[in-house]
């Protein structure tokens, strides 16, 4: 459906390279030819050429009517997608040496509720698994805080180019994580160790709050009000109340999951529905809802409060219309991160089909993620943001040969062996 | 039980799978005589027997459990139950070397070796992993006690038959009756875990030898007594299955990862002469070489990603093809609960896709995996007097759009995917994981559990 805007931009973008230069600091310049172009939002260009300039797709069309501007280095490829979008992960924070204390630091285990912590002072954009899904195509990943704690913290977007933390991200605050469920539950004489006592601590921070953004509010609208004592915990909640950041509640069962819609509605806040291993059980009541799901990985183990998770959900939720991504999510042990190429490709199979598995990862991320306007779809004006295949990139058996990131090749298959 | 007989049929039945399609028996050769009420052929299948090349359009001829024949286009038995399976794939049931299905629970935190622990005394037959490995393509399976242990226990060879009540009704006999397995070892990380378990390697290394040595002296207590009784050592159910290590009876399976820990699993072996297959071994392509010189066989895991703990940071797709062009035997397991036994042909494609060939793949996942478990002579290939396990495909076993539609064993259907109460399985679903006890072996250490 992008296809004839795509068409249509090919020979102003033409023009624009010939009066351009040539050479930016910015970025090197680069090309990159398909058999295949898959847009990302189903659309299909075959025999195709993109081209990226200053970190932009700046042109793109059937190779006939591209010209390469001389100078370019061109990549050719059988397939090629956009660069993937992990909608929610941990790498960077969830070291791949999995040792605690030294590059584990998805989990800050002293209490329950720490909305505080922010995910951009925790990433390691040198870890090898952001190596790792950097050269399965991965570009951009939503990262932060495991849900293992009842609020462990917050996320972030960042590409995965590996260069540092502020250079990378994206979004330097884009959610606040909450969990529902086992993982939040904590040992001990420590609350919450109920799934009635998570909520209540959930309300009651909530209400705090409101509290601190009325106080807020007041000190705003009359001088002579004092604005509360700042407190970081409570910035992020009331970043949350004010609609700026969604709640990402990760929440399995689908009474958990019926407990998130429930907190959603007292304090309207924005929700992302993540994890949500049953969700296919509450498919009404989630797209009257409105809020998006970022799924599981298809190949999450199947224990505990996601035993009865389905290869089919994907499908499910695609079929009902409700805007979702396939994750990588947290792994504690081995693998110690997912790659959601892989992921969406067990979907692709189970029922959702090539085009929406590949948009579940691409467009449909983006869209969750706020940044559909810069990442998850190829089109002139985009990021160029660019993975390469030798086949179907779903198969088992192919292999992604590139990596753009921003018209740098930040890959180029050494890590497919 | 039913092993004698079937060997006879076998020798009347169509020509050996050697001669490979077009050999002789085409398709309108005369009924073959014997044919009994349960005898079925499935016909028209693309057949991959593993133990010779791949027949285009084929014949399975299976009866009372055992394979009778496979042939291009070879006949049917008079009788025989005739089922379509143009268009299908049929290859042997898989064979899964290394699985911790059945909410298994093997040694215990008393000590770091406990060869008297047999995890076959702990499993529940009804555990729905059993369904999904089925769903899998999976016929037997090694299933195995944890690696929190320098040494967790014995192992036990298993068989997914139809209506198995009891652990009994699941285990691959030998000749004389007894259930079959290994015994199950570990060095490396997850054994060492301070207190009464070792702190290093060097002392993990040491605790073995010393296990040994006190082993080939029971053993040398035992024939030193001759034929006089009260010269036998008191009887030690430990002792005893360590004597069956030394004395070649019983494989060792050892859980191994860095390539220094891999070639002190050798150093062990040929101290004291044990048989060993090497388990994992994610550093194993940096000495595949030293393991080739060995003769011992592995057993790999592929996971999609290195780490979650420092001896697996170096784990690779490529391990497979590595060892296989060094001349190592190689099978693939699911670790199961580490991977998942639905997804079990997904590992082969793995390794194709990082340089392993399709044939040693295929293989790895059926034939190599029964000679590991030393049962070669009765599964892991389609071959006339073969255990009549096996699974059909609606596609290639090594493309991630094919799915698995039916799995056989001794004949008999156990999956069928186009039953929504087994496709529950296969996908997945409420209800699907029920009477399942996750078995996360050192998953509870790593997360500060235990």
């Amino acid at each position: 459906m992008t296809l004839p805007r795509l068409f249509g931009s090919a020979a102003l973008t033409l023009a624009s390279l010939l009066s351009g230069g040539l050479v930016s600091n910015a970025s090197a310049q680069v090309a990159i030819r398909g058999d295949v172009i898959h847009t990302g939002d189903g659309g299909r260009l075959q025999n195709g050429v993109l081209v990226i300039e200053d970190g932009k797709i700046s042109a793109m069309g059937p190779a006939a009517d591209i010209v390469i501007p001389g100078g370019f280095e061109v990549l050719s490829a059988a397939v090629v997608t956009p660069g993937l979008v992990d909608v929610r992960s941990v790498v960077g924070l969830a070291g791949a040496y999995a040792i605690e204390g030294k590059d584990q630091d998805q989990v800050e285990e002293g209490s329950a509720i720490q909305p505080e912590l922010r995910a951009l002072d925790a990433y390691n954009p040198r870890d090898e698994l952001v190596a790792w899904v950097r050269g399965f195509g991965v570009t951009t990943v939503q990262t932060g805080h495991a849900p293992e704690e009842l609020v462990p913290g917050q996320l972030f977007i960042v590409k995965t180019r590996g260069v540092s933390a502020d250079a990378d991200a994206v979004k330097t605050v884009s959610g606040v994580a909450a969990t529902i469920g086992e993982a939040a539950v904590r040992s001990g004489k420590d609350s919450p160790g109920t799934r009635g006592k998570m909520m209540a601590l959930l309300r009651a921070k909530l209400i705090e709050g409101q509290a601190y953004v009325e106080s807020q509010n007041r000190a705003s609208a009359d001088e002579d009000k004092d604005a509360p004592k700042r407190d970081l915990a409570l910035d992020a909640i009331a970043a949350v109340l004010r609609g700026e950041l969604p709640l990402v509640v990760t929440a399995h069962r689908a009474q958990d999951i019926a407990s998130a819609l429930r907190l959603a509605d007292e304090f309207k806040v924005q929700l992302v529905l993540d994890g949500a291993s049953e969700s296919y059980l509450m498919l009404d009541e989630i797209k009257a809802s409105g809020f998006p799901v970022s799924l599981h990985a298809t190949m999450k183990r199947s224990v505990g409060e996601a035993e009865n998770l389905s290869f089919q959900t994907a499908a499910k939720l695609h079929e009902a219309s409700i805007p979702f991504a396939i994750q990588s999510g947290y792994e504690a042990y081995v693998p110690k991160t997912r790659v959601v190429l892989f992921e969406a490709a067990v979907a692709a199979s189970h029922g959702l089909g090539f085009d929406a598995a590949l948009a579940s990862i691409t467009s449909g991320a983006a869209r969750i993620l706020g940044l559909q306007d810069r990442v998850g779809t190829l089109a002139v004006g985009m990021d160029g943001d660019v993975a390469l295949f030798d086949g179907d990139p779903f198969e088992y058996t192919t292999h992604c040969v590139g990596t753009v990131i921003e018209g740098v090749v930040v890959a180029r298959g050494e890590r497919q062996r | 039980m039913i092993l004698p007989l079937l060997l006879s049929l076998a020798a009347t039945a169509a020509p050996p799978l050697a001669q490979g399609p077009g050999a002789p028996g085409g398709p309108a050769g005369p009924a073959e005589p014997g044919a009994t009420a349960t005898t079925r052929a499935f016909v028209g299948a693309r057949i991959l027997p593993i133990s010779g090349p791949e027949i285009e359009t084929g014949v399975l001829v299976v009866s009372d459990g055992k394979i009778v024949s496979v042939t291009a286009g070879g006949a049917v038995p008079e009788g025989a139950e005739v089922i379509d399976a143009a268009g299908k794939t049929i290859m042997p049931g898989l064979v899964c070397t290394h699985s911790h299905l059945g909410g298994i629970g093997g040694a215990d935190g008393s000590g770091p070796i406990q060869p008297d622990v047999r995890v076959s005394d702990s499993i529940n037959v009804r555990d729905a992993g059993y369904m999904r490995a089925l769903a899998g393509g999976l016929t037997a399976l090694n299933v195995m006690p944890g690696s929190g242990h320098l040494l967790s226990g014995q192992t036990c060879y298993l068989k997914l038959r139809a209506d198995a009540s009891t652990i009994e009704d699941m285990f691959i006999r030998d000749a004389d009756g007894a259930p079959t397995g290994g015994i199950k070892m570990a060095n490396g990380t997850n054994p060492m875990r301070g207190g009464a378990f070792p702190g290093t390697r060097g002392r993990s290394a040491a605790l073995v030898r010393q296990q040994f040595i006190a082993a080939q002296e029971y053993m040398a207590k035992i024939e030193a007594a001759g034929d006089d009784e009260t010269k036998l050592p008191n009887r030690h159910i430990g002792m005893e299955a360590l004597a069956e290590v030394l004395s070649g009876k019983r494989v060792v399976h050892h859980h191994t990862h860095r390539h220094d820990d891999i070639l002190t699993v050798l150093r062990l072996a040929e101290e004291f002469h044990f048989r060993v297959v090497l388990h994992h071994v994610s550093e194993a392509w940096k000495v595949a070489d030293e393991i080739a010189a060995s003769g011992a066989a592995c057993s790999i895991i592929l996971v999609d990603s290195p780490g979650g703990k420092p001896e697996a940071i170096d784990v690779a797709f490529k391990t497979g093809g590595v060892l296989e062009r060094a001349g190592v035997k190689v099978a693939f397991h699911t670790d199961d609960w580490i991977t998942d036994s639905r997804l079990f042909l997904r590992m082969g494609a793995l390794a194709v896709r990082a340089g392993m060939s399709r044939e040693g793949a295929l293989r790895a996942l059926t034939l190599s995996g029964a000679e590991i478990l030393e049962l070669e002579d009765r599964i892991g290939s389609l071959e006339p007097g073969k255990d009549a396990d096996f699974t059909i495909l609606d596609g290639d076993p090594f493309s991630v759009y094919t799915k698995v539609l039916e799995t056989w064993v001794e004949g008999e259907k156990r999956f069928d995917r186009g039953l929504p109460e087994h496709a529950l399985y296969a996908e997945g679903g409420y209800g699907a994981a029920h009477d399942q006890e996750p078995y996360f072996c050192c998953f509870g250490l790593q997360a500060g559990g235990q």
